[in-house]
């Protein structure tokens, strides 16, 4: 059915369809809308068999989904930012004892300074920590990939974060096609767990393993991640022939395959990058996108292929490996290795700095003319920069950067690009 | 495509008159995408919010930039932010008020601009007389609808019922509609 609504909105009904038993989530902008609709939900009695846990903070709602999962529930858990940082111990233990736990992050950046806008800092922080990583590009392919996701982590066994970015999604109020809950139904089996911690069967699980066995255990997880490389194009395809969309997968080309340039992004700026194509198409410049759906497991091969025709690429990222470059672009590279073409990196919307049309048109512009340097900061305002570095020449106790740099642009949120 | 931008403080309803908005479009099986500025939700704050309408899928995320229509809630702001920022040269300005343009100090936009598609809707008197509080989001969607015809009188209906508790919104859709019925008549008097 379709329906005009909050992506917040979209995804708890995603997840009422997908039938979880247990939720448990502390709030944090801008993940709330989320939990307190789902809340609102298992309190009006909608949700029968689910129970909605209120936690004292993060690494307990993270430690709670670990608990349930344990014992054969489907559980689900949101999060954002420093949310995400807060329980960093518990998601990788939720990976390393393989709980199918499915997690929304509404892409958030991570203080200090403080921002509650949008970047992709927080998951980025955890882009090692074993769980699978699909990045929704509009507000349907979010509700589309919740459903895919629980599918995929309980095939696995597998913790998966469906990432969001916080605001420009999560709080997009926009169409979307609500699926019923019979074809979700037929869709997402019931969970079948590879583990149960039950009373009538006891076992213990969360072994210690020391160094004779740790090496093959962290390699199973290597082959758990790559088998999730076909695991999660096949439940992709199986979720268009029952949905009539198409939805996640590894990653989707746009006017890909005759480019000379190609764009490389996650999440929801590719919907910009694809105008700014358009438009460069238009005035008959051979540049297309690629928008990478699945950042854990990196789709190395499919990448490769992507890309490969292309002489030269863009990768165009929301976070910052500050002293070595682009997290994305390492990966990109790394995919790349041996190949003829050139891949420059662009940071881009960083705490929620807009990413217009304008903007990427310079950079690619740039780019298809082999002039963009390796690294680029859009938008990055030299003049402040070069005054913040004058001023600690000049003296010694310079105090925080944060408050000086404030000082010259104004108060958050004032501009309105 | 046609995009919107709501400019108004903390507590207005800018957010929910976006959302509205875009629902009214969707009751006309259109696209349309709503979003708030992001961040500094205090009350009384300077605040902001976008809509745009398209008959196709709308991919943009950027804010709106070069607005069609700007609907400004809070006349006080008019002198605190640059709100005209982007106007295009024949877009339209709806603001909350009721003083005529040239005692609000817009003489000089009213030049610039199409004369015809500049307007001043006494929105907060308006949702005080049917809402029964001073807040001004439903009627100025009835004065958007009057003055941009983007959007049907009944679809703004549609889009207040479908946001509000029945009773609530039956006092919000008379707001919005005596907003139109003002508009309306004004901008007859202005083609004729």
């Amino acid at each position: 059915m379709l329906k005009q609504m909050e992506g917040s909105q979209a995804v708890a009904a995603a997840i009422a369809l997908a039938r979880p038993q247990v939720i448990c989530a502390y709030p944090i902008t801008p993940q709330t809308h989320i939990v307190e609709a789902l809340g609102r939900q298992v309190k009006a009695g909608e949700l029968p068999g689910c129970e909605f846990i209120n936690v004292e903070s993060e690494f307990a709602a993270l430690s709670v989904a670990i608990g349930a999962s344990a014992t054969g529930a489907r559980a689900y858990t949101a999060t954002s930012s420093q949310g995400l940082l807060f329980m960093a111990e518990a998601v990788f233990n939720a990976a390393g004892l393989e709980l199918p736990i499915v997690m929304t992050i509404g892409n958030r950046a991570i203080g200090a300074p403080i921002n509650i806008w949008n970047d992709h800092s927080d998951s980025m922080a955890m882009r090692d920590a074993g769980w699978i990583q699909l990045f929704a590009e509009t507000n349907q392919e979010a509700l589309d990939l919740h459903i895919q996701a629980f599918r995929i982590a309980e095939e696995l066994s597998c913790p998966v974060m469906v990432c969001m970015d916080g605001f420009i999604l999560t709080h997009a109020f926009e169409r979307v096609d609500l699926p019923t809950q019979e074809d979700v139904d037929a869709f997402l089996p019931r969970f079948e767990p590879r583990q149960v911690l039950d009373p009538a069967d006891p076992m213990t699980i969360g072994a210690m393993v020391g160094p004779e066995a740790y090496t093959e255990v962290r390699y199973l997880a290597h082959r758990r991640q790559l088998r999730a490389l076909e695991v999660i194009p096949a439940v992709a395809a199986e979720f268009a022939e029952r949905f009539g969309r198409h939805s996640g997968g590894l990653l989707r080309g746009y006017r890909a395959e005759d480019a000379e340039t190609l764009v490389v992004a996650l999440g929801s700026i590719n919907g910009t990058v694809q105008e700014v194509v358009d438009e460069m198409r238009a005035a008959g410049v051979a540049i297309g996108a690629v928008s990478l759906c699945a950042f854990r497991p990196f789709p190395q091969a499919a990448l490769r292929a992507a890309l490969e025709p292309a002489r030269r690429v863009v990768v165009l990222e929301k976070c910052l490996a500050a002293g070595a470059g682009g997290i994305v672009t390492d990966d990109v590279r790394r995919a790349m290795a041996g190949a003829r073409v050139m891949v420059t990196t662009v940071i881009a919307g960083l705490g929620g700095r807009a990413i217009t049309r304008a903007s990427l048109r310079r950079v690619f512009d740039k780019a298809c003319a082999g002039t963009l340097e390796r690294l680029t900061f859009l938008d990055l305002d030299a003049a402040v920069v070069e005054q913040e570095l004058e001023r600690e020449k000049a003296t010694r106790r310079t105090g925080p950067t944060a408050g000086a740099v404030l000082r010259r642009t104004g108060t958050p949120g004032s501009h309105i690009g | 495509m046609f995009q919107v931008r709501i400019h108004g403080r903390g507590g207005q309803g800018v957010v929910s008159g976006a959302e509205m908005l875009a629902h009214a479009a969707f009751a006309e099986g259109r696209f349309a995408q709503a979003f708030p500025s992001f961040g500094s939700e205090r009350m009384g704050a300077p605040v902001m919010s976008f809509c745009r309408i398209d008959d196709r899928e709308i991919r943009l995320r950027e804010p709106v930039m070069a607005p069609d229509a700007l609907i400004i809630q809070d006349p006080t702001l008019l002198h605190q932010v640059d709100l005209f920022q982007g106007l295009t040269a024949d877009g339209y300005v709806l603001i909350n008020s009721s003083r005529s343009l040239d005692e609000l100090g817009l003489g000089e936009l009213v030049r610039r601009l199409r004369p015809e598609r500049l307007r001043a809707v006494p929105a907060t008197e308006l949702a005080r007389e049917h809402v029964g509080r001073p807040l001004p989001n439903a009627a100025l969607l009835g004065g958007f609808a009057a003055l941009t015809r983007q959007v049907q009188l009944d679809s703004v209906i549609a889009a207040i019922r479908a946001r509000f508790p029945e009773k609530v919104a039956a006092t919000n859709v008379a707001a919005a509609s005596a907003a139109f019925a003002a508009v309306a008549t004004a901008e007859e008097r202005a083609y004729a």
